[in-house]
């Protein structure tokens, strides 16, 4: 079963994000998570002001600057990862570093409704 | 036999197998509201098959075959083949070993139970998952219950079914460093059901009254599941002790009666001795809980039918571990009475004043308590300002009169 990790995280806690030892901290969780073969992808993301949102209207496409909604919490990375259960998932998402100060959301990629308990997807 | 007779034991079936045939078909497949939908197939099939070609040897092997066809027609129509191959084959040759062994049906309610209070599910809905996938209670019943309309406890049953599928809540037991906290998870919200159905009605027969019993049953259930658990039995004991006094609250003209000045004729003692054979098996594990001190609180007082007296400096002992495991305001508030009528009044008022304003705002006892307190202190005018408080923050016309009637009294 895949689970995405999504890290939610307020202006403030992103800004403090760029120091050595939280660096330090992200790199050891995907090794971590590689190590454990769970790892399916992920990746940090630069701050909204650097976001462009694109949608198209009436045949028309509209681009504009900034997130689609002004939020207080925004995206700040995410990762996939691939293990039997919600409770493995909750485990790894509580050794995310940025569960420490930020949150981490918990959500099933859409697919596999019947993936069984233990198994793995095809 | 008789289409009549023939409906008996389906039914039959139904309330003793039910909770036990979900549990084996959902800690196969994860999905709850699926396995309730085969098996309701089932027992329609079994309606009209067993008055014509018999009740089956082993009716539950008999619903569990029928109940695995349906999944599977359900797989194929919503296309989802991926792993549900592997576990309806799994399904079926579990189904014929239990058809072959001549033991009962294994009871895996138990993961079910852990299911319906995993952290993931929203509160509000574990105790009415449990009551409807455990005990087999329909949702109109549990909704009167909850005070709710079916349609919003439909709802929230069934989001709650969803997520335990989509975002594959394991139907397991936990592991033991998780153990006591997934415990008290179950035990919160089997109690919280009972305090539900306690609370506010006197009324026998009423859907609350039903629920506090359906709670007991849960509780006894869960000591079955769980017979080295201390704190099931603890919680047990403390559901049957006050479970005992129903008839003693509320005097003949329906006025509310305090438990000191309960007549103790009026007491269960069948239940009574219920709740001390639990408590005391559950204190040879030696690994005391909150819910074992809130029952050997209730014990003492159930012992005033026996001695004439309450013991409170030993209530008192029992609070101070309480607030030590459990600092809720229901035990900060119990400990500080405790503590004025074992004789050291200045000592329980400080410790009522020692407790949070934020957390007393709103609740009813604590009012209660200070005005009592308050009264003992010959504080008059505050005792009655407290208890028109108090009086005006329950729900329950009873104890309103009662309260106002103290309030009165103090001045």
């Amino acid at each position: 079963m895949k689970y995405a990790l999504l890290v939610h995280q307020s202006q403030e806690q992103f800004d403090k994000r760029d120091n050595a030892a939280a660096m330090a901290a992200g790199r050891a969780y995907s090794e971590a998570l590689q190590a454990a073969g769970v790892f399916v992808g992920g990746a940090g993301l630069e701050s909204p002001q650097a976001t462009t949102t694109v949608s198209i209207r009436d045949g028309k496409r509209q681009v504009h600057d900034g997130p689609y909604a002004e939020t207080k919490e925004f995206l700040a990375g995410f990762g996939i990862i691939d293990v039997p259960d919600l409770d493995a998932a909750l485990e790894w998402a509580a050794r995310h570093p940025a569960a420490a100060f930020a949150s981490v959301e918990v959500r099933p990629l859409l697919g596999s409704h019947f993936a069984v308990g233990g198994g793995k997807p095809s | 036999m008789s289409e009549a007779a023939t409906r008996d034991v389906v039914e039959d079936t139904a309330r003793n197998s039910y909770g036990r045939l979900i549990a084996f078909l959902a800690a196969r497949s994860g999905d709850v509201a699926g396995a309730e939908d085969a098996l309701s197939d089932a027992f329609v099939a079994a309606l009209e098959r067993w008055p014509q070609d018999g009740v089956p040897e082993k009716p539950e092997a008999w619903l569990l075959h029928v109940a695995r066809n349906r999944l599977i027609d359900a797989a194929r129509r919503h296309q989802v083949r991926q792993n549900s191959e592997m576990f309806l084959q799994q399904i079926a040759e579990e189904a014929q070993a239990v058809a072959e062994r001549h033991d009962h049906f294994p009871d895996e309610r138990l993961k079910l139970l852990f299911v319906c209070a995993h952290p993931a599910i929203d509160i509000a809905a574990r105790t009415p998952l449990m009551l409807q996938i455990v005990l087999c209670l329909d949702a109109a019943r549990i909704a009167s219950a909850f005070l709710v309309s079916p349609a919003a406890m439909g709802q929230r049953l069934v989001r709650a079914k969803n997520k335990i599928r989509d975002a594959v809540i394991p139907c397991r037991a936990p592991d033991p460093p998780e153990w006591n906290e997934r415990v008290s998870f179950v035990l919160d919200a089997i109690y919280s059901s009972y305090t539900a159905g306690w609370d506010s009605l006197n009324e026998a027969g009423s859907t609350l009254h039903a629920l506090a019993a359906d709670a007991i049953t849960l509780g006894r259930t869960l000591v079955q599941l769980m017979p080295a658990e201390p704190e099931a039995q603890g919680l047990l004991a403390l559901m049957l002790h006050c479970e005992a006094r129903r008839a003693a609250r509320y005097s003949t003209n329906g006025e509310f009666v305090p438990l000191d000045q309960q007549d103790t004729a009026l007491w269960s003692r069948l239940m009574i001795d219920e709740a001390e054979r639990h408590l005391r098996s559950a204190a040879t594990f030696k690994r005391m809980g909150r819910y074992q001190l809130e029952a050997a609180i209730q014990s003492i007082h159930a012992n005033r039918a026996i001695s004439g007296e309450i013991d409170w400096p030993e209530i008192v002992l029992l609070y101070e571990g309480l607030v030590q495991l459990a600092p809720g305001i229901g035990s900060l508030v119990g400990r500080a009475v405790a503590l004025a009528q074992a004789g050291n009044l200045a000592a329980g008022f400080a410790a009522l004043e020692e407790i949070p304003a934020e957390r007393t705002v709103n609740y009813q006892p604590y009012w209660a308590a200070r005005g009592h307190l308050l009264q003992l202190l010959n504080k008059n005018d505050e005792a009655q300002k407290a208890f028109t408080r108090a009086a005006s923050l329950t729900d329950d016309p009873a104890l309103r009169d009662y309260l106002f009637k103290r309030s009165a009294e103090v001045i």
